[in-house]
């Protein structure tokens, strides 16, 4: 894994000092809460409903043990014992003191973290597949590049005051588990025709109150090009990108009021002036990085393990877990565990400070001291072998992270809602929980197969209700909260915006509404067919028809 | 008549707290000041926005509160909810104590 640099340790510690001052000062009111606003933000320093909140990066989703041990301690010495982990692979804290958050964040720095970019009109923290390097699909792993991204974004002179926010994700493999196309740029690793390996670019994709899947700007762009071909996008949007309105400064728009070709065109103007130039990185700089994320030191194994099937056939709850949470490694006798953070009826994303210490500590003895953390916010030990799977799961489950629901109904994103956010319109979480606790059952889960369900409680969408197969947008409606229903959402390699199914539903309602479409999907699938390939086969009507009826 | 006091949130911890009677800030709202009509909200509003309270709370703002027997309570959720803390975790927050 990627270690600092003097330089990056510099950068950070540096940066955290300067935050130490800045709150000095605002406390002593040397400086007004609306001179310190923006260098809050900036350290990711956010006022919530209830209080402060601070979000910490977890770059690319990738965790050392020593590092969420960390995340463990910060969350029992700063906060109330607990942290969330994000739709951005990050992880916030609900409770931290101004006047402390320096301390926590010297304490982030003592491990190599910190909270840049996870705030105001930055590149923020780049995300990706939470299986790089461990996938038996991908074709590379694309962690190396998102450092290189990260290394060239991170206080970048030029892109510190763009016209909004900006995120970029990666996926190294065909199937994305990253949703890049709904980012402002995605990355989609892949071949082309002379058997390189580059990137497919994708720009304009986004959620929030304009929902758009990115479009593709760039075919192919090799790995020596990509960051000048980045910065010629970055430069584009930031000199055409709108300030006039907060609502329409998003990319996505540019290249909506625009048109994709208009877009191109600038770029390949921008880029051609730049490509020779000092962001051309070449093969011995790749292999520097490349090397920095080598595999670790896996066992040559034969990929069948008598005592992982005999674990398997004496112990059914362990052999659920492994149907649904194992996923396969592209090493032989090794496999990817996922920790899932969605005990039915609990917290979507929630995780307490002994929960983090003990996934460090199963990291540790089982994983290569990795961890990652997903926008599905789950946590995953990437690498296990499988005959460590039986313990790590005993493990998991006496803490209850052995949930076995992975991609299944009640494996729920959902944003923080109005319980903790100051932006949001209805809670979303207690939504989640209910619904874990009407499909609760195993067998039942097994049935309906892999089903997304995604809540957010504001159409900003933290909670990617319009890429969830079934999605819940909360809004207020004279005081109450109601929520309007999506279907047919997609965050994968397929991905799609959901459409409104109709008039939104009361609290009361909402629950019986989502087992209706449930039902009827049950009722007319045909054999193999996911929630979403039924919505794809025959479209609204028919679960417009249980929802509303008549109506 | 529309009843209404302000809320603010603390600058040191960033806590919920409403303004009383005697200009301080309390974390209970029973001891928030209540103003009865539009002049008087106004008056509350801006003597929680002078200057010298910037060091003290962050974005004062007024919200419409009922009088239910002893308790001042909000009339809108996301405001009762701010006086309690997280409905999804009861053993934290206002709630807890």
């Amino acid at each position: 894994m990627y270690r600092y640099d003097d330089f990056d340790r510099q950068l950070v510690h540096e940066r955290t000092e300067q935050f130490r001052e800045q709150v000095k000062r605002r406390l002593a009111g040397d400086i007004t809460e609306e001179q310190f606003r923006p260098l809050r933000l900036m350290n990711g320093v956010y006022l919530q409903l209830h209080a402060y909140m601070l979000r910490v990066a977890v770059p690319y989703g990738t965790l050392r043990a020593d590092q969420l041990r960390q995340l463990g301690m910060i969350a029992r010495v700063y906060d109330k014992g607990y942290g969330h982990f994000t739709t951005r692979q990050n992880i916030q804290y609900n409770w931290p003191k101004l006047d402390e958050i320096p301390d926590a964040l010297l304490d982030l720095a003592k491990v190599e973290m910190h909270a840049i970019q996870t705030s105001g009109n930055c590149i923020r923290n780049t995300t990706t597949d939470q299986y790089a390097g461990a996938a038996a699909d991908e074709i590379e792993d694309p962690r190396p590049y998102c450092e290189l991204i990260r290394q060239w974004s991170t206080f970048h002179p030029e892109f510190t005051y763009l016209p909004r926010k900006f995120k970029i994700a990666v996926t190294g493999s065909p199937n994305d588990r990253a949703a890049v196309k709904v980012h402002d740029i995605g990355l989609r690793m892949h071949q082309n025709d002379a058997g390189e390996t580059g990137f497919e670019v994708m720009v304009g994709g986004g959620l929030g109150r304009t929902p758009f899947v990115g479009k593709t700007i760039r075919e192919f762009i090799g790995k020596n090009d990509l960051f000048s071909y980045l910065e010629a996008i970055l430069r584009v949007y930031n000199r055409f990108g709108r300030r006039d309105n907060k609502y329409k400064a998003r990319i996505k728009i540019l290249v909506h009021e625009e048109g994709i070709d208009k877009i191109r065109e600038l770029v390949e103007e921008e880029w051609a002036q730049i490509k020779d130039g000092s962001l051309r990185v070449d093969d011995a700089e790749i292999a520097h990085y490349i090397e920095q994320f080598a595999p670790p030191a896996f066992e040559t194994l034969s990929d069948d393990d008598a005592d992982f099937e005999r674990h398997k056939s004496e112990n059914r709850r362990f052999a659920n877990w492994v149907r649904s949470n194992v996923i396969e490694h592209k090493q032989p006798g090794y496999a990817i565990a996922n920790v899932s953070l969605k005990p039915i009826g609990g917290i979507p994303g929630d995780a307490t400070d002994t929960q983090m210490e003990l996934v460090a500590d199963l990291s540790e003895k089982y994983s290569f001291g990795d961890v990652r953390v997903t926008h599905e916010q789950n946590l995953v030990l990437p690498h296990v072998k499988k005959a460590d799977l039986f313990a790590v799961w005993s493990e998991l489950d006496k803490a209850d992270l052995g949930t076995a629901n992975l991609g299944y109904v009640t494996d729920i994103i959902s944003c923080p809602g109005l319980d903790y956010c100051a932006l949001a319109t209805a809670r979303s979480i207690p939504l989640s929980q209910r619904i874990s606790e009407r499909f609760g059952d195993l067998d039942r889960q097994h049935d309906i197969g892999e089903l997304k369900i995604k809540i957010s409680g504001c159409i900003n969408a933290c909670g990617h209700h319009h890429v969830g197969h079934i999605g819940i947008l909360g809004l207020d409606k004279r005081g109450k909260e109601f929520y309007q229903i999506t279907l047919g959402g997609d965050a994968s390699q397929d991905a799609s915006i959901g459409k409104i199914a109709g008039a939104g539903f009361s609290e009361a309602e909402v629950v019986d509404a989502i087992e209706s479409l449930v039902t009827k999907y049950i009722d007319i699938r045909e054999s193999g067919e996911r929630f979403i390939d039924t919505y794809r086969r025959v479209g609204m009507d028919p679960f417009k028809e249980v929802l509303y009826g008549d109506r | 008549m529309s009843l209404q006091v302000v809320t603010a949130n603390r600058l040191e911890d960033g806590l919920v707290v409403f303004l009383t009677s005697d200009g301080n800030w309390s974390e209970n709202i029973n001891d928030a000041r209540i103003a009865d009509g539009k002049e008087a909200a106004d008056a509350l509003l801006a003597e929680a926005s002078a200057p010298e309270l910037d060091i003290v709370i962050v974005g004062p703002y007024l919200i419409d509160v009922e009088q239910q027997g002893a308790d001042i309570v909000p009339t809108k959720y996301r405001e009762v909810l701010r006086t309690k803390g997280p409905s999804v975790r009861e053993d934290l927050g206002y709630q807890a104590v």
